[in-house]
């Protein structure tokens, strides 16, 4: 039936091949819109004040007062000692994970071990369980080890994922080859060596993804990070929880915090977007 | 200049020791049971544990500990000012969780607006991985700008939809009236709250379900697609009858995960409510589980009540898996 395929000239291509007509931009537009449109009127309004945002209709374009803003939110709001907190925070949580999940991932993928599938059905098992049922015990275990308000207290708990090692064992399964660690094992080297010399080489692509996914997440933690922290020493989520809670009772200055808060993971993206998005997907797909 | 050469072959001239054996082939063949070779067995049979014993430790102290502790702990009255002090009140939380008007507010909130924020989520996302499925310009662009409130934190998208959905000068509420409709108060409504507090959520992370419905698309394979669309399948129907068949599997784990995570919903409502935001709002309109564990044991300092509440979102936890995996069945065998 070739004349009834030739009529349908957008579909005679199937799959991913097909090519997005106009409907297709229209809804993307409309939904890349929506999902940019907070993020931007975040900065509008952060460069008000507080008597612009109660008057109708609100701001459409930028004010003058951005830059007194955002110096109100890093010192008077204490934003500035809150990005220092998260960085560290982030940084060494992305760390962490990244390291043990990747050794971890590797045996899981290339050695033989015993218990080796029950204690992989545990990892799976627990991928699921959100932390925050367990935060009571937590509590109290910070408290006993004097953690009260520092921040080990939130890195500790959140140094491993199960994720990062389902992650990292699928990656290796396919990407390292098992002849190249029993050649290593014959010339004599020891597991520390194959890990340094074949395996991280191997692993770096998904390392750095999960790195990135560890990060952002970590960044975002909350409810954790709520309960074991006081505005004293708070991450930036904590100090944006404070200024939720009317500590600051300026509009604007609240929401130039929500900017400052935000604009490090939005650098990322704007850097890194493509291999998050990649990360996502390969996850999914495995998962 | 001697004395270096010297040096540099002073090992070699010396008696043999464990190193050597591999340098001189065949002279002295490296006897097995020696230390070295041991050293080489025990490491080959010990190192997976040690690999993966970080993660368990970490685990085990941070997450497994002090899960299951929560179930112990919420059979005692414990309270926030002296966490180390335990009084046994057997299944005493329990029945007072049961007899409570705000545990089961909170349960039922928690349902209708994990269901608003879930079913819109989900459906649209799946709408939008078909059409990042197409070949488009700037295809890394659009997944990027879908994937951007994921980046955003909770506490940041929440005190913009605040401001969004403020009752007097809101630009929601400015939107709806240019339109001809009156002012909606997003913020003491039962259902208006409920839905603007689903709508933080809808919009963090419609565009990362998109992604994952994307890359369970991409594994289809385009013949299926070619040979419908030879017979005159139109997109709506290869969507309906190729797409969403193939991606059950993936449909169901979003499905479960975002369940999973609408019950244990906590930043957004918190700081939707302002000042006593874990009250979820004057009445409790929007107080959700999580927000009513925070109360109980930050606010009126009971540890062991919070406890309870948190077991009780354990068993609803479990029931999602168990319901997940009674479907899951049922799928595989109906192939």
């Amino acid at each position: 039936m070739p004349s009834r395929t030739r009529t349908r000239t957008s579909a005679h291509r199937a799959g991913r091949q097909l090519h997005g007509g106009p409907f297709a931009y229209a809804v993307l537009v409309l939904f890349a819109a929506g999902s940019l449109f907070p993020l931007l009127w975040t900065a509008v309004a952060a460069s008000h004040d507080n008597t612009r945002l109660a008057r109708t209709p609100p701001p459409f374009w930028f004010g003058g007062n951005l830059g007194r803003n955002l110096r109100t939110a890093w010192a008077d709001a204490g934003l500035g000692p809150a990005l220092g907190n998260t960085l560290l925070v982030a940084g060494s949580i992305a760390l962490g994970t990244v390291l043990f999940c990747t050794v971890a991932g590797y045996a899981f993928a290339k050695l033989r071990f015993r218990f080796r599938g029950p204690l992989l059905a545990l990892v799976i098992g627990t991928m699921m369980v959100p932390p925050q049922l367990g935060v009571v015990p937590l509590f109290m275990i910070t408290a006993r080890l004097g953690w009260t308000d520092r921040l080990p207290a939130v890195v500790m708990p959140t140094l491993v994922s199960a994720f990062g090692v389902f992650f990292m064992r699928q990656y290796l399964v396919e990407a390292l080859p098992t002849e190249l660690i029993e050649a290593a094992r014959v010339d004599g080297a020891n597991s520390l060596r194959i890990v340094r010399h074949i395996v991280l080489p191997v692993a770096r692509p998904a390392m750095a993804v999960l790195g990135m996914l560890s990060f952002v997440q970590a960044w975002n933690d909350f409810f954790w990070p709520v309960i074991a922290l006081t505005q004293e020493n708070p991450t930036v989520q904590v100090a944006l929880t404070g200024l939720g809670r009317g500590y600051v009772p300026d509009q604007a200055v609240v929401m130039a915090g929500a900017l400052l808060g935000t604009l490090p993971l939005l650098l990322v993206f704007a850097v890194f977007g493509r291999q998050i998005v990649g990360g996502i997907m390969r996850g999914a797909v495995k998962g | 200049m001697t004395a270096t050469t010297a040096a540099v072959e002073d090992p070699e001239a010396g008696p043999p020791g464990p190193h050597d054996d591999d340098r001189i082939p065949g002279k002295f063949p490296p006897p097995r049971g020696t230390w070295r070779s041991q050293l080489h067995r025990w490491d080959v049979r010990y190192s997976p544990y040690a690999f993966v014993a970080p993660f368990f430790l970490f685990f085990a102290a941070f997450g497994l500990f002090p899960l299951l502790y929560t179930g112990w702990a919420s059979l005692h009255r414990v309270e926030l000012t002296a966490p180390d002090r335990m009084t046994w009140v057997g299944l005493h939380h329990y029945a007072r969780l049961l007899s409570s008007p705000f545990f089961w507010n909170a349960l039922c909130n928690t349902l209708t607006i994990g269901l608003l924020a879930t079913v819109p989520q989900l459906l649209m996302a799946l709408g939008l991985a078909q059409l990042l499925h197409y070949r488009l310009r700037a295809a890394t662009f659009w997944r990027v700008a879908l994937l951007t409130p994921y980046a955003t934190s909770v506490a940041a998208a929440t005190l913009v939809f605040v401001l969004l959905y403020g009752r007097d000068y809101g630009m929601v509420n400015w939107a709806l009236e240019t339109v001809g409709f009156g002012p909606v108060d997003w913020q003491s409504g039962t259902w208006s709250s409920q839905i603007a507090v689903s709508s933080i959520v809808v919009w963090r992370w419609t565009g990362y379900n998109a992604l994952i419905y994307l890359a369970a698309m991409q594994a289809v394979p385009d013949e299926l697609y070619e040979s419908a669309a030879l017979d005159g399948a139109s997109r709506g129907q290869q969507f309906l009858h190729i797409t969403v068949p193939v991606l059950r599997p993936t449909i169901l784990f979003t499905v479960a995960v975002s369940a999973i995570g609408a019950t244990q919903l906590f930043g957004e409502p918190l700081l939707f409510g302002g000042a006593a935001g874990q009250k979820g709002g004057a009445s409790h309109q929007f107080q959700t589980l999580g927000l009513y564990l925070y109360e109980q044991g930050w606010f009126d300092f009971h540890l062991g009540r919070a406890s309870a509440v948190a077991w009780t979102m354990f068993l609803i936890l479990l029931l999602i898996a168990a319901g997940q995996q009674a479907v899951a069945r049922r799928l595989r065998r109906g192939r």
